[in-house]
């Protein structure tokens, strides 16, 4: 009995304890000591796929070699580039990486975070200058005349409320209506981009051609979301208004669209993007007329599902029925980096070095981020893609890059996105109806941020 | 007198109490306090809104009461049919299974071989069979394929887009992963039995199902009680196989949103104060579960066996 009351008495002393010591600790991101110090060993850097990783292997001067799992790439002065690589979807990128930023402040020197890659979804919640994440360039010594070639919108973008450019990014991301020829010959008679681009320029005639598409036994378009950025980049506010969620009569109208196709068989009902069967919509066997992607999707999406077969030169781009964009990467160095020179570096060669620019334009189809250099190549006779045919898209999207607004997004733009793709993918599949899939999307959007306590504002 | 008093007083237990203190020491450290924090946590909204942390300020029992007007229901409904789709095949073919391979009279061949073959699923980490599944049963994956192939069907079947195929899916893997785990306690169980048992009934005639109802069942009741709720509990924790399968949305229309689901959802904005009150909210459920199966066990151990008409129906219900 009496044993029995000293294991409780102990156990409750314990239970106290626990609630009073709490979880202390914790600190703020940011390190308050770049500047002069030594170099570290060991440049870390978060990526959410290895886009990044394979053109800073394959292009950054100072690399010597790689260890054989890729997760290493050694410089030549013996520097080890770490690569931390977590998947976007889910948001567990941001999730992972917040953690480590937050650590930041107590970490050794070779664990902190050096450099991380953001999206245009969620770069605003990392160049924020109160949760001071990303150390503004000037203070690594970039200047403005280093950026003289870079679009506007890339640095406009990166620029917190301070006035303070935070990150730099390599691409220009606007998009383009990616089809295939030899179907473009069977419905439509001809596979010319110009007389193609009549038939898609806007929303009736793209209706219209779909409707082509179907009555020949194709698909105008592969996934539900497809059309989606084309949609939510063309909205008239920011997607969050102080705590409300804010949904614009625009993306109303991607609903009303992908009921439509998704109804009459216009699509080809894939659930998403990134995964397998919109891959498998790219292949060489497909029956998706075409795609919208910005120029990265050439060399991410298409090239490998088309390598080798006999559709590798069967595509051709447009400027489709109104202007886009699509992701974008920024690099930004993390505060309290011990490694600034590198990182400096990096960001410098990558963004800047026009040598590298046109080398990842020429091999890897991506429009990057050299205004005068994709002008330049716009008018370019000798510059082609193969995957194209030998079209020059750069001449169709640098258009479209001049002119890319950026002044509507907001740091919730990936989890507004995620969401309400998904709650309205039961409503499409007839699971649940329209007023459900509000009141699903109201529920998760809180869920994944608390903050937003204002409710969800339907136009 | 003090002498004998002394002797009397010498007691090996406390090497007992040595030998256990490890286990406890830990668990205090690791399991207890993260606990008390966890109970401290939900008085408190503290979450953080990208990388700004809102709070901890005290707000009393306000997350306990905007919690009851979500859909906690709903999910710990979800849970259920999940767990239950899965654990009646799972418990029934873990009995008929165990059942023949201990049958003296069955002479199967290659029993190791098959014991470690229906193992095999459980040494698959929850996650990568969940992987597997989604891969196989995607609109243009394998299993449509070759359904198609054959001409069974026409269009692909849509399994992740409904709800029944979801939770089927759900069920089938927790199924296929613990039914040898079940099988093999069973069988422990079973062997466990007195054979003059068995032998005493074979030779007054007993058939086989008899034998099965009359003797192995109500033998094995502890151990089936044991499954039981070390299967409610892992039911109630379940999370990898819908999380992944349904890439961490409880699609269709959050049908296959499981607890531990809701509450790694609100784990992604660090919300500890919500999240804290949600996992009181579990503990207490996994509490009173626990109670009701615990206390329907004692009960029957308790009543001694002339009391046979009550305790058949009691079984019957089990």
């Amino acid at each position: 009995m009496m044993k029995k009351k000293v294991l409780s008495a102990l156990l409750a002393g314990l239970m106290l304890s626990g609630m009073l010591s709490g979880c202390g600790g914790g600190g703020n991101g940011g390190g308050s000591d770049s500047g002069t110090m030594e170099e570290g060993k060991v440049v870390n850097i978060y990526v959410w796929n290895n886009e990044f990783q394979r053109k800073f292997n394959a292009y950054y001067p100072n690399v010597s070699k790689t260890s054989n799992d890729l997760s290493v790439t050694y410089l030549e002065d013996g520097t080890e580039v770490h690569w931390i690589i977590n998947p976007n979807q889910d948001g567990v990128y941001q999730q992972k990486l917040d953690e480590a930023l937050i650590k930041q402040g107590s970490a050794p020197a070779d664990e902190r975070v050096d450099l991380f890659l953001a999206e245009a979804d969620y770069i605003m919640k990392y160049t924020d200058p109160e949760v001071n994440a990303a150390a503004p360039i000037s203070t690594l010594g970039i200047t403005d005349a280093d950026l003289a070639n870079q679009y506007a919108y890339t640095l406009q973008a990166a620029t917190g409320a301070d006035g303070e450019i935070r990150g730099l990014s390599y691409q220009a991301t606007p998009g383009m209506f990616v089809y295939r020829r030899s179907i473009a010959q069977a419905v439509l008679g001809t596979d010319d981009p110009e007389v193609v681009n009549e038939a898609v320029s806007d929303w009736d005639k793209f209706d219209a051609t779909a409707e082509r598409m179907k009555a020949a036994g194709y698909y105008m378009v592969s996934s539900r979301a497809d059309t989606y950025r084309v949609f939510s980049n063309n909205v008239s506010s920011p997607c969050v208004d102080g705590n409300t969620a804010v949904v614009d009569p625009n993306i109303m109208k991607w609903v009303e669209q992908t009921r439509k196709y998704t109804d009459e068989g216009l699509n080809h009902k894939v659930g998403g993007q990134w995964i397998d069967e919109w891959n498998q919509d790219m292949g060489a066997n497909s029956k998706v007329f075409g795609f919208f992607l910005p120029a990265w999707g050439l060399g991410v999406c298409i090239q490998p599902n088309v390598e080798g077969t006999d559709a590798d030169d069967d595509w051709a781009a447009c400027s489709g029925p109104q202007p886009f964009y699509w992701g974008g990467t920024w690099l930004l160095a993390a505060e309290g980096t011990d490694n600034p020179e590198h990182v400096k570096d990096i960001m410098l060669q990558m963004t800047t070095n026009r040598e590298i620019l046109r080398a990842i334009t020429v091999e890897d189809n991506d429009m990057t981020n050299d205004q005068p250099l994709m002008e330049e190549l716009a008018e370019d006779p000798n510059f082609s893609s193969p995957l194209l045919g030998g079209q020059n898209h750069i001449a169709v999207l640098s258009k479209v890059a001049a002119n890319i607004d950026l002044s509507n997004i907001s740091p919730y733009d990936q989890g507004f996105t995620e969401l309400f793709q998904n709650t309205f993918g039961d409503y499409f599949n007839n699971v649940i109806d329209f007023e459900t899939a509000k009141s699903n999307f109201e529920t998760a959007i809180l869920e994944r941020y608390p903050e937003l306590t204002g409710g969800v504002k339907w136009p | 007198m003090q002498k004998e008093k002394k002797i009397k007083g010498i007691s090996y237990a406390k090497w007992g109490y040595i030998f256990i203190l490890p286990f406890f020491l830990s668990y205090f450290i690791f399991s207890l306090i993260p606990l008390a924090d966890t109970i401290r946590n939900s008085f408190f909204e503290y979450y953080t809104s990208g990388l700004k942390v809102v709070g901890p300020n005290w707000v009393g029992l306000s997350n306990y009461a905007s919690l009851l007007s979500t859909d906690l229901p709903k999910y710990a409904w979800n849970t259920f049919v999940m767990w239950i789709l899965g654990f009646v095949p799972q418990l029934a073919i873990a009995l008929l299974l165990a059942a023949w391979f201990t049958d003296m009279r069955l002479k199967i061949r290659c029993k190791q071989f098959f014991k470690v073959v229906i193992y095999l699923p459980n040494l698959i980490m929850a996650s990568a069979f969940s992987m597997l599944f989604f891969a196989l049963f995607s609109n243009a994956g394998p299993i449509n394929n070759i359904l198609m192939n054959l001409g069974i069907i026409g269009d692909a079947i849509r399994f992740t887009e409904s709800t029944i195929g979801m939770r089927g899916l759900v069920a089938l893997m927790n199924f296929l992963m613990w039914f040898g785990n079940s099988t093999i306690m069973l069988m422990a169980a079973i062997m466990g039995i007195n054979p003059s048992v068995f032998e005493a009934a074979e030779l007054d005639g007993c058939t086989h199902a008899q034998m099965f109802f009359k003797i192995t069942l109500p033998q094995i009741r502890p151990l089936l009680t044991y499954t039981f709720i070390t299967s409610l509990v892992g039911g109630l924790q379940m999370f990898d196989v819908p999380q992944i399968l349904s890439n961490g949305q409880g699609t269709p229309d959050r049908t296959t949103m499981t607890l531990i689901m809701f509450l790694n959802n609100h784990l992604k904005s660090k919300n500890y104060g919500m999240a804290g009150a949600l996992s009181m909210y579990l503990f207490a459920i996994s509490g009173i579960l626990c109670f009701i199966v615990f206390k329907i066990n004692t009960e029957k151990e308790a009543k001694p066996p002339k009391d046979e008409p009550k305790k058949e129906t009691k079984g019957a219900r089990a």
